[in-house]
């Protein structure tokens, strides 16, 4: 679909330069980290309640069942862009506790508002 | 017989309006050696949107709002829409369906100097394609009366994002106004991270701002959050209007922003429009929020 190719070429160049600064976030080396995978379709997340815990290094595994998604946690500044096709790596170390959204923020249709999920931080 | 804008405002609000009138530091100059006037904000009609436990007149409501406006005793300057005149859809032929039934029926204001900037409903899922047939560019700036108003696109890109060639834009356009120009900005989403969590952002927000910071008196008029917000972002104001569709939570204070039920005790609350005037003397700001049917 003209649409899909679209949001692929304009935000395929931006997802690997995210991915990059999220390593900024404060990851360990990689190896000891614990692989979380999260699968995205319009309009949901997959598994949509992730349990973490404070200082423990994980690595989200993110792919798309259909188009271009987002997969952001604005708590903690990290987002990577979800290209059909790839599977994104998205490090992440939480330092607090709480219960945060986590949301696509790549406008995808009607239930793009709905897109969301929530990870908790103990 | 005429009315003065200023008791025209008390009178709008004794009528059942909200009257905001703003001497914030951003608005402080907006007509100083201009002429006094005002226009008409309508925000988020998102004509298509069918749900009825949030609005039962989804119809209906566009339609009563039009009305509302060409009731106004005194006839605005110009009608801006900030976005999300559709509900959007995956289908092409509908979109278009919806925009030429949105155009038709903004046709319908008595005052024809109407214009419009898209929303990510009626943007995002092609590019801004559809719109442009029907509504023509999607960001671009005009004069009125010693103010220069800027159209700032923050949807066609469906990250988001403004985009570094729209800045650009941005940027030169503003490079011929002086330092202490009088500048509104309309946008659809905010340009600062107002509720990241619910989407409530522009990527490059920022960037739009700090092209905007070295101006002394710039105020942002936005949809969008369905509901009046006023900010502050250094001395530049930005102000969010209110939907004409259903009404959103206030940001942040429940989990989910899921739209605020029909209260069929209260048809139409937390819909409106606005008014903004532009004075030469006095408070020189004031936003009238005015319902779509009166109560």
């Amino acid at each position: 679909m003209t649409v899909d190719r679209h949001r692929r070429r304009a935000l395929a160049s931006g997802a690997a330069l995210l991915a990059a600064a999220a390593l900024g976030a404060g990851v360990a080396a990689r190896g000891a980290e614990r692989v979380i995978h999260v699968s995205a379709r319009r309009f949901a997340y997959t598994p949509n309640r992730i349990e973490l815990k404070v200082g423990e290094p994980v690595v989200f595994e993110l792919v798309t069942e259909d188009i271009v998604m987002g997969f952001s946690i604005p708590d903690f500044k990290m987002r990577s862009d979800i290209v059909p096709g790839k599977t994104m790596r998205v490090p992440l170390t939480p330092d607090r506790a709480g219960t945060f959204i986590f949301l696509c923020d790549i406008f995808c249709g009607e239930g793009h508002e709905n897109m969301n999920g929530q990870l908790v931080v103990s | 017989m005429k009315i003065d804008r200023r008791q025209f405002l008390k009178l709008s609000a004794a009528g059942g309006g909200a009257v905001f009138a703003s001497s914030l530091a951003g608005c402080a100059g907006m007509a100083a050696g201009g002429r006094d006037f005002y226009f008409v904000q309508l925000s988020d009609a998102h004509w298509g949107f069918n749900g009825p436990a949030v609005n039962p007149d989804a119809r209906g409501t566009l339609p009563k709002a039009v009305a509302a406006v060409n009731a106004l005793p005194i006839e605005p300057d110009f009608v801006f829409f900030t976005g999300d005149l559709t509900h959007t859809t995956d289908d092409p032929i509908e979109r278009r369906k919806r925009m030429g039934e949105f155009k038709e029926i903004a046709s319908g204001l008595k005052n024809k100097n109407v214009r419009f900037i898209p929303g990510e409903h009626d943007a995002s899922l092609d590019h801004g394609k559809a719109w442009m047939e029907f509504f023509g560019e999607t960001h671009y700036s005009f004069d009125h009366k010693g103010v220069h108003f800027v159209a700032v696109d923050n949807v066609s890109d469906p990250a988001a994002r403004i985009g570094d060639e729209q800045l650009a834009w941005l940027a030169a356009d503003l490079a011929r106004q002086p330092r202490d120009a009088r500048i509104v900005v309309f946008t659809h989403r905010p340009l600062f991270d107002l509720a990241p969590q619910w989407d409530w952002a522009t990527r490059d927000g920022a960037q739009a701002i700090a092209i905007l910071e070295p101006f002394q008196n710039v105020t942002v008029f936005y949809g969008h959050i369905h509901q009046e917000n006023h900010h502050m972002t250094g001395h530049i104001a930005h102000h969010s209007a209110k939907s004409l569709i259903f009404p959103l939570p206030a940001p942040g204070s429940q989990p989910k922003r899921e739209p605020v039920k029909w209260d069929a005790s209260q048809p139409y609350r937390g819909l409106g429009f606005r008014e903004v005037q532009a004075e030469k003397q006095g408070p020189k700001y004031a936003i009238a929020e005015m319902p779509v049917v009166k109560s």
